[in-house]
């Protein structure tokens, strides 16, 4: 299986913790908050350590395991710290129909990593995604946050050198 | 009211009625396994799903409202295949082991299996799988059996409001359970076995201590003996199919004596000592508050909570580290009894305590906690050494060749035996609030509590939070403090109810003077170690069966037992002594959330 926790490699930024903190603030009193407060982390410290989570956790009042549940149900989130660019694979139904699996196959060669793996240069991290929403484009993969379509196995290549290098 | 049709009967029904209440108001019965009494329905087995006309998809009965004019179908092909194919597909996931399972006799997935006619396995792969987590002394998770049904969760966040457990994880991977698939140890769980109680298979259940008790019964250089709690006597009858509510008090001791126990003791007795020991803890708060001997004292904590129920120490000590100096510092009458049994008893006996062994029966699986913790050990020993639940208790008579149904009476022995109605009444919620106020009116007015029969009516019943007022009248001259003070006071069950009255406390909305809380729903009666399965129905039999027992007591206050009189005169001294102190008083830790 699959499982993945949390982890906190380095000390926390106090400054991005008080940013964190603000965000909260101007959400506390909003129904729904705890997805829009964990982009807000993920974006901030560019991933989730568990630091974070059970810091969000005491400061919405929502149990440690209901934080936790939302960020393993969705793919989009990470608890271990990811390279500078994400390429997300998708393999909802129009994209694995339409070769979404070799397109990772290339991927996972290519880079050498693995499904939520990041290369040595943490340059590129790799994850599957579930439908972006682009089916006509299939198959699709996003860097970042560009939308790559109808791809290819032998563009995938291509794709990489865009980004190789380049600051996200 | 709406009008439908159910399996072309013309049914009747308030607006907001579910199909599931529509169809069993006119007796139709649809199978359910998510589903909870009074809970918000989830609709996430899909086992109730029926056939609307006009519809395109099957709609699970529990989460679809009615609509004036729906034609139901509740039995049509379509929907009983549907409903195969769904207990099919949940069969298929689930590591069965029947033969070995704690809920071999009333497994609810086994059951539907049957009624549906299911034969054989459908679908046949690979199973999620699962390690079955130990960590914790009170219960046992086992995620290979676990079907997803979502009930542990449910009652883990609404009702008790402790969030150790939710849905981790995704679609096959899927684990109900703490965070990150975590050992339950490793977080805020405060192991009140709600979550095995409402569990329909084997996927969580208490950590039995069977084997250990069966082995120290079998040594001949062991004194072993055994206390009872007050819920257990009015749910130990339903192990053996007998109707909720039955009183089996002496056939409980009777067996007991036939399984080899050395001493039947009751933990009635310690809860009348409870009440000798937080009475006088209240009353001294109330005097600190109101007339203190040394004004440049801090005030004490009121209101003052009870500290029976080992589910809301450890709730407390999560949640609310900041008032736990509201805590009574009274143990609870199962360490009473662990401490007494040790020193006292020995003493009396003449046994090494070394060599003494006490098991309790409780309608818990905290009390396995409780009583394993570390600093519940001032007899020099632990005070508890085994705690098996009213089920494993059900079990060991059965495995004990014992026919339960035919034992006459017997019972409890000399001295930590006898016990007043008012420690009957500790099973059920608002009962230590009433055996307290029965000894403390007394003792502070010289009269008796003036309610009818003894019963405080407002802290009674089901209701999530009760309170009622006391005003004290023409007290005795030691207590002249108390004269025209009204003693405000307050009930709660389950600990979604005891926070909301910690929050409205600790904000100044609500003043009391003495809270009392109970972790599960209906008090100990309801405890996440009764037998299953536990309905508001239940609930009330047996809370009622409590009250019968009570009633038929010769003595029905605390401060009136002879035996807890002989223990103060012979042994402890006066309540809050020296001695006191040490046996029967403890101290709480605060402790981290995440």
């Amino acid at each position: 299986m699959h499982v993945q926790t949390a982890q906190t490699v380095a000390p926390l930024d106090q400054a991005l913790v008080d940013s964190l903190d603000a965000y909260i603030r101007e959400h506390q009193e909003e129904a729904g908050n705890l997805i829009p407060v964990l982009q807000y982390a993920q974006s901030a410290f560019g991933y989730l350590p568990e630091d974070v989570l059970k810091h969000i956790s005491e400061a919405l009042q929502i149990s440690y395991s209901e934080v936790t549940g939302v960020v393993t149900f969705y793919s989009f989130f990470s608890t271990v710290p990811r390279g500078k660019h994400i390429v997300r694979v998708c393999l909802g139904t129009a994209c694995y129909v339409r070769g979404g699996k070799e397109v990772l196959r290339a991927f996972r060669e290519t880079l050498g990593i693995d499904v939520g793996g990041t290369t040595e240069d943490r340059e590129f991290s790799l994850e599957v995604g579930r439908c972006f929403g682009a089916c006509g484009l299939a198959p699709v993969v996003m860097v970042g946050d560009d939308v790559h379509q109808r791809v290819k196995p032998s563009g995938v290549k291509d794709i990489l050198a865009q980004y190789e290098g380049v600051n996200a | 009211m709406l009008n439908v049709t159910i399996n072309d009967k013309d049914v009747s029904v308030e607006t907001g009625a579910t199909i599931l209440e529509a169809a069993r108001s006119a007796g139709v019965q649809i199978p359910t396994l998510c589903n909870l009494e009074h809970l918000s329905p989830l609709g996430a087995c899909r086992v109730c799903v029926v056939e609307v006309e006009g519809a395109k998809a099957l709609m699970a009965a529990c989460a679809t409202p009615v609509r004036d004019g729906m034609v139901i179908h509740t039995n049509s092909p379509r929907a009983r295949t549907a409903r195969k194919t769904v207990v099919d597909l949940l069969l298929s996931e689930h590591e069965g082991n029947c033969q070995y399972c704690d809920r071999s006799l009333d497994c609810e997935l086994r059951v539907l299996s049957f009624d549906l006619g299911i034969q054989e396995p459908m679908y046949v792969g690979a199973k999620p799988g699962g390690q079955a987590d130990f960590s914790t002394p009170a219960l046992v998770r086992d995620g290979e059996k676990c079907v997803k049904c979502r009930r542990c969760v449910t009652v883990c966040n609404e009702v008790q409001q402790v969030g150790a457990l939710f849905p981790q994880y995704r679609g096959y991977e899927t684990v109900i359970g703490p965070a990150f698939a975590m050992n339950l140890d490793d977080v805020a769980c405060v192991q009140c076995g709600q979550c095995a109680a409402v569990c329909p298979v084997g996927a969580i259940t208490e950590r039995s201590h069977m084997e250990g008790v069966w082995k120290a019964l079998a040594d001949p250089d062991l004194h072993v003996i055994v206390q009872t709690a007050p819920a257990v006597r009015a749910a130990l009858g339903e192990c053996f199919g007998m109707e909720p509510g039955r009183l089996v008090t002496g056939q409980m001791v009777t067996a007991l004596r036939e399984l080899g126990f050395d001493g039947i003791f009751d933990t009635n007795f310690t809860a009348d000592l409870t009440i000798m020991e937080e009475g006088t803890e209240l009353l001294t708060r109330l005097k600190g508050a109101l007339a203190p001997d040394d004004p440049q004292l801090p005030p004490p904590a009121l209101p003052m909570f009870t500290s029976c129920s080992p589910g809301w120490i450890k709730f407390a000590e999560y949640y609310f580290p900041d008032m736990l100096g509201h805590l009574s510092t009274c143990k609870s009458p199962q360490q009473m009894f662990g401490a007494i049994a040790k020193t006292y008893y020995a003493e009396k006996v003449g046994v090494d305590p070394a060599k003494m062994v006490v098991v309790s029966v409780m309608p818990c699986t905290a009390k396995k906690f409780e009583a394993a913790r570390s600093e519940l050990a001032d007899s020099g020993f632990q005070d508890v050494d085994f705690v098996l639940t009213t089920r494993e208790l059900g079990r060991m008579i059965q495995a004990g060749g014992v026919d339960f149904a035919s034992l006459p009476d017997g019972t409890m022995d000399s001295p930590l035996g006898y016990s007043s109605g008012a420690a009957d009444i500790f099973a059920n919620t608002g009962g230590v609030m009433e055996a307290a106020l029965r000894t403390a009116y007394e003792l502070v007015t010289g009269r008796e509590l003036p309610v009818d029969n003894l019963h405080v009516a407002p802290v009674a019943g089901l209701e999530g939070v009760k309170e009622a007022e006391i005003q004290i009248t023409a007290p005795l001259p030691d207590w002249a403090f108390l004269d025209g003070v009204t003693v405000r006071v307050a009930v709660a069950h389950g600990l979604g109810n005891a926070a909301a009255v910690m929050r409205a406390v600790r904000s100044g909305e609500r003043t009391y003077h003495f809270v009392e809380v109970m972790t599960c729903p209906g008090g100990c009666i309801g405890g996440g170690g009764q037998p299953r399965f536990t309905t508001d129905a239940v609930r009330l039999a047996r809370i009622n069966a409590i009250y019968r027992e009570d009633e038929g007591k010769p003595h029905r206050k605390s401060h009136e037992n002879p035996d807890v009189l002989e223990l103060y005169a012979s042994f402890l001294g006066q309540p809050l002594g020296e001695k006191s102190h040490h046996l029967l008083h403890t101290n709480y830790e605060a402790r981290a959330r995440v």
